[in-house]
């Protein structure tokens, strides 16, 4: 067990639980930064972290779950979305955060995403996309560019990914934006924005994994992929989705590109509660 | 930086040294924090740490602006930045 630096004005030191630290993630993995973005976004929203619920898939990112001080839910692989549905409707007061990986809410928790972005379920989605399954030993996934190589695809990757934020936007999220782990500021924020904001919100974190799809892809360590990082991010905000999509060694566009208003499955639900006691009367 | 005339506002604009607090536990060595701070304040040491990582020191405290990035972009939130800004 690691002693808090500072007592009680460290705002990430508050927020974890340090007797599991120092956590199992690796040298320079990206869930780190984008963690303590997600403490310091509650932070800076003002909101009160008894009422924010932390709910997690399987994997690395899926682990953030075990590590903060907040009602926490390390659910199975994939079903974190639906878990947080019914933990909204349970108690819809509930600001529900669910931070997990693209493995886990892309690949086998596919179906569930995009029915939640078109439910427009009230929630915040933070997404830590590593181009691969971290976890299980770095097989290519439904999120590896094209050409990249994993160890599954040692001659690179020949199958089309999913461009992550126009499926959630096409699906009818409110929120879309994408930030890399070296865009720490603007993570924050956009957390902190999309945590405010009624509706579905998604945030898509690029995040470096030096051990497995670093190594495959001639970036060993998590420097070499900040720096490419650095050197290919594009803000683009309010960009089409359409054309965000990240292939192994192009530009990488960031921003928020998505945010709009819609009526939440809440709002519908009460809609329709009211109907039908018209009719009733 | 040269200045054609002083700000009237430079006594409180000042920067104003911060202390910056690396916690020897949790350092894993990515160097991200010696890399990104824009004033060159970090190194990495030749001390390693008690799982076998190379450390991250503080070279010159009185380099830091205080504007905690190292703290923020930590991956093992090992850094705390304390800064002065609230002491008058
Ligand atoms: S960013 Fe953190 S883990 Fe990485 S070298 Fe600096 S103090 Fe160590
Ligand atoms: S607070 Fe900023 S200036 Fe000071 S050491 Fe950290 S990154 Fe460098």
């Amino acid at each position: 067990m690691t002693t808090p630096l500072t007592v009680g004005e460290n705002t990430v030191d508050s927020l974890l639980r340090l007797d599991r630290m120092p956590h199992i993630w690796c040298q320079g993995c990206g869930i780190g930064p984008a963690v303590g973005c997600f403490t310091r976004a509650i932070e800076s929203s003002g909101l009160d972290p008894d009422k924010i619920a932390l709910v997690s898939g399987i994997g690395c990112a899926g682990r953030a779950a075990g590590y903060v001080k907040l009602d926490s839910f390390h659910t199975t692989h994939g079903r974190a979305l639906p878990f947080a549905t019914g933990l909204k409707l349970g108690n819809p007061e509930l600001n529900l955060v669910i931070f997990s990986g693209d493995g886990d809410l892309v690949a086998i928790g596919g179906n569930h995403l995009i029915h939640s972005a078109r439910r427009n379920m009230d929630m915040t989605v933070i997404c830590i996309n590593n181009f691969n399954y971290g976890m299980t030993g770095g097989q290519a996934g439904p999120t590896t560019p094209l050409d990249a190589r994993s160890t599954t695809t040692p001659y690179g990757n020949f199958e089309y990914p999913f461009n992550v934020p126009y499926l959630v936007a096409a699906s009818g999220a409110t929120y879309v934006a994408r930030w890399t782990v070296l865009h720490v500021r603007q993570l924050e924020w956009s957390i902190a924005e999309a945590m405010t904001k009624p509706g579905f919100s998604f945030i898509e974190v690029l995040a470096p994994c030096p051990t497995l799809y670093g190594r495959m892809n001639k970036e060993p360590k998590g420097l070499d992929t900040m720096h490419s990082y650095q050197e290919r991010s594009v803000v683009r905000d309010g960009a089409d989705p359409k054309d965000v999509a990240i292939d192994s060694d192009g530009p990488i566009v960031v921003g928020k590109f998505v945010d709009i208003e819609r009526p939440t499955f809440w709002d519908q639900w009460k809609l329709l509660l009211d109907r039908a006691r018209e009719k009733k009367k | 930086m040269k200045l054609w005339r002083t700000p009237f506002d430079q006594a409180e604009k000042a920067i104003r040294p911060a202390k910056v607090l690396i916690d020897k536990e949790r350092c894993k060595g990515c160097g991200y924090c010696v890399e990104f701070c824009p004033r060159g304040a970090l190194v990495m040491s030749d001390e390693l740490s008690s799982k076998g990582y190379t450390l991250a020191a503080v070279a010159d405290e009185s380099k830091c602006l205080g504007c905690g990035l190292c703290d923020i972009l930590c991956p093992e939130f090992a850094i705390h930045v304390v800064s002065n800004d609230n002491e008058s």
